[in-house]
């Protein structure tokens, strides 16, 4: 025993004398999930998610698989300065005519283009929200900060019910180290006078695409 | 130079001060009624799923409480496997210092900061200044009470009690001595004002080179920080520096990371009324997943304890430990709603500020904590509207007795004191009461005939009385005592049964046994 204990066993030592007596609950908390009856296909939860995107004055653009490069490129104008990461679908990066491809970028370079386009990894149906884990086609978390417009394809097939199913999908994520960006409409405050404005530090136009 | 709580006065005198405020009191109930709309609407929402909602929260915050050694050795277990960097601090001034040597180990005067209560409960701004760093708030609220050289006034929203006319003045004012100025057309359009925001802050977030955070959740299981916000300056802070410290209450851990899913659906709703705040960031410490790094490569965590044990050991109020600090019951308070979140004399204002600051100090301390938990009228509506459940009524009555019993021996003793002993007294022999209910009934008779003021219904009651007893009769009417006590009349009638009109027997079968009086 030394005579000063470290912070650590000291903090740890009154924790465990705070709670002499109290029974652990070893079994993590399983949360209740909305019912619907009768339950919602997974077209309408598609359909809901579009509609709570589009809630926070976000675009939300409905493509067939055929039509997204066609789309994606009406999106871009010749002159604007779009940054794509270096791992994107051949074909998504095919849609931007000249693309500035994300070899690490410092922040200042990257406050000098307009956009970027990515894809995502989860949609969350009920919160409106979509969930970069940060893979090959979605970019290291500055590459979708830092531009005013971020443009981002997400899959039917990606889009959850609620918040448990996303959590469910993202736990491989998680384990394998990734970080996880969630991402419900443009940046926005409602610090002056708690009323809700678009548009503060992060993208102030977020252009959600939607495939299938 | 910024501005602390320290010496603030005891919760009645600055309320007073601030209920005289027109202005303040105007902005309170603008803002916070917008608040309780929102967050009514979304609570409706979910329609029978917000209950139990809520009872899930509480428990994975309780079950995180209840096993808190196990799962904070967890917690370092996880953050150090993933590279971070694990610091304990028992106190605010241990958890400064651990933040002001990895800013000094990198050579930097300047850190650029997500909103955190943490680091303003610990005063680390302070802290750092007087180390020669500069700390920028880069929060919307938080840069107009730092710019304004103000203090904050509510949790989720620290400049609440500013308007935007006012944020502009601070803007035109302030921005230029700290850095980028605000344009000189600068108009009072919200709008107009975030984009102001956005210029200044964005030439700090780009060549700041140590970030400092605070977190909402700490997941035990795999060492993922949550940091959930609004604007993107989050976001700036945590990805673009080289270096993270990251300043987090050993409350703060969450047991597994599925455990996440109901407070990640509670907060945002709670707190903003939005179904989702606009961005949440998770990461577990410094990422370089598939071998490519992903923002700052140097990542500390202080975990902090700062008296969060010595509320854990209060039996009652340790269920204060499970905030979210999402702000709902700030925003639903009556007391709160008039007098605004200085009055409190803590970052930590409203309900939850007035039993978790006596919680982290300890009642019997100083005369300011030990007034707060009396800033309340106990109407229940902070439990109410509480994500984790939290019987804010019941630790404020705990706290109160608490701060009385801390009184017992006091030499001369309080006016309040005497007067329980008193009635303690009288109550305990009934024919001491019959003794008191005589004085008290003559006192009634001269009273009711000085007495200018009337209560509705036209009983006399006293005005302001002189001495202790202006304590209470400084804001309310003391009813002048009834002339005749209910047991001198139980025992003049028998019971009633020789008053006609009146008994009992006569009244059977109807709704009211007793004669209420008409008012004429």
């Amino acid at each position: 025993m030394t005579a000063h204990r470290s912070a650590r066993d000291e903090i740890l030592g009154r924790v465990r004398s705070a709670l002499a007596g109290v029974e652990p609950t070893p079994e993590p908390v399983v949360a209740p999930r909305a019912v619907h009856d009768p339950p919602r296909s997974h077209a309408q939860v598609v359909d809901l998610f579009a509609e709570r995107v589009a809630d926070y004055r976000a675009a939300v653009d409905r493509v067939a698989p055929a039509d997204l490069a066609r789309h994606l490129a009406s999106l871009f104008a010749a002159t604007e300065r779009v940054v794509v990461p270096s791992g994107l679908d051949g074909v998504l990066r095919a849609a931007v005519s000249h693309p500035v491809v994300d070899e690490e970028l410092s922040a200042a370079e990257l406050d000098t283009v307009d956009a970027v386009l990515t894809t995502a990894c989860v949609g969350i149906a009920e919160t409106g929200t979509i969930v970069l884990d940060h893979g090959p086609g979605q970019g290291r978390r500055a590459l979708t900060l830092v531009p005013d417009r971020h443009v981002c394809v997400v899959h039917a097939d990606q889009v959850v019910p609620d918040v448990p199913d996303a959590m469910a999908r993202l736990a491989t994520s998680v384990a394998r180290g990734r970080p996880l960006t969630w991402v419900s409409g443009p940046s926005a405050t409602s610090d002056i006078e708690l009323t809700r404005v678009e548009g503060v530090h992060g993208p102030r136009v977020l252009h959600v695409v939607l495939v299938g | 130079m910024s501005r602390t709580f320290v010496g603030m006065p005891p919760f009645p005198t600055a309320a007073r001060e601030a209920l005289g405020d027109t202005q303040l009191r105007h902005n309170l109930a603008h803002a916070t009624g917008v608040i309780r709309d929102k967050r009514l609407r979304l609570v409706e929402e979910q329609g029978d799923l917000w209950e139990p909602l809520r009872l899930a929260g509480a428990a994975v915050k309780q079950r995180a409480l209840d096993d808190l050694a196990t799962h904070l050795e967890r917690l370092e277990e996880s953050l150090t496997a993933a590279g971070a960097t694990v610091h304990w601090a028992r106190d605010a001034e241990e958890a400064c210092r651990v933040v002001a040597s990895v800013a000094r180990s990198h050579g930097v005067d300047e850190v650029v900061k997500v909103k955190s209560m943490a680091t303003a409960e610990i005063e680390l701004n302070e802290h750092l200044e007087r180390e020669g760093i500069a700390a920028w708030e880069t929060d919307l609220a938080e840069l107009i009470v730092q710019l304004g050289e103000d203090l904050p006034s509510h949790i989720l929203v620290p400049a609440i009690h500013r308007n935007r006319a006012e944020i502009r003045e601070i803007f035109l004012r302030r921005m230029a001595v700290v850095g980028r100025p605000a344009p000189a057309d600068l108009t009072d359009e919200p709008e107009v004002l975030a984009g102001a925001a956005r210029e200044h802050l964005r030439e700090k977030f780009l060549r700041a080179k140590v970030g400092v955070s605070g977190a909402n959740f700490a997941v035990a299981e795999t060492g993922t920080l949550v940091v959930v916000e609004s604007e993107g300056n989050g976001r700036m802070c945590l990805t673009l520096p080289e270096v993270l410290v990251s300043v987090v209450g050993i409350e703060k851990v969450v047991p597994t990371f599925a455990e996440l899913d109901p407070l990640m659906r509670l907060l945002p709703r709670s707190s903003t009324g939005e179904r989702m705040n606009p961005y949440t960031s998770m990461w577990t410490g410094p990422s370089a997943p598939d071998g490519t790094a992903d923002g700052p490569q140097e990542v500390h965590v202080v975990l902090v304890d700062n008296g969060r044990t010595r509320a854990l050991a209060d039996e009652t109020g340790r269920q204060a430990l499970r905030c979210i600090r999402c702000s709902a019951c700030l925003n639903v308070c009556p007391v709160y709603e008039r007098t605004g979140g200085h009055a409190y004399g803590s970052v930590y204002p409203g309900p939850i500020g007035a039993i978790l600051n006596p919680l982290l100090t300890g009642t019997g301390v100083d005369e300011q904590t030990d007034s707060l938990p009396y800033a309340s009228t106990l109407c229940g509506a902070c439990f109410e509207a509480c994500p984790v459940r939290i019987d804010i009524p019941e630790v404020l009555v705990h706290l109160r007795s608490k701060v009385v019993d801390g009184h017992r021996d006091d030499r001369p003793p309080k006016a309040e004191a005497v007067a329980m002993k008193a009635a303690g007294w009288a109550f305990a022999d009934a024919s001491r009461l019959g003794l008191v209910e005589k004085a008290s009934g003559l006192s009634g008779r001269v009273l009711a005939r000085l007495s200018r003021t009337t209560l509705p219904g036209g009983r006399p009651a006293a005005g302001r009385l002189p001495g202790p007893a202006a304590a209470w009769t400084g804001a309310r009417d003391l009813p002048a005592p009834p002339a005749e006590s209910f047991r001198a009349w139980w025992d003049r009638t028998d019971g009633g049964r020789s008053e006609r009109g009146t008994s009992y027997d006569q009244q059977q079968g109807t709704s009211r046994p007793y004669d209420v009086p008409e008012e004429s």
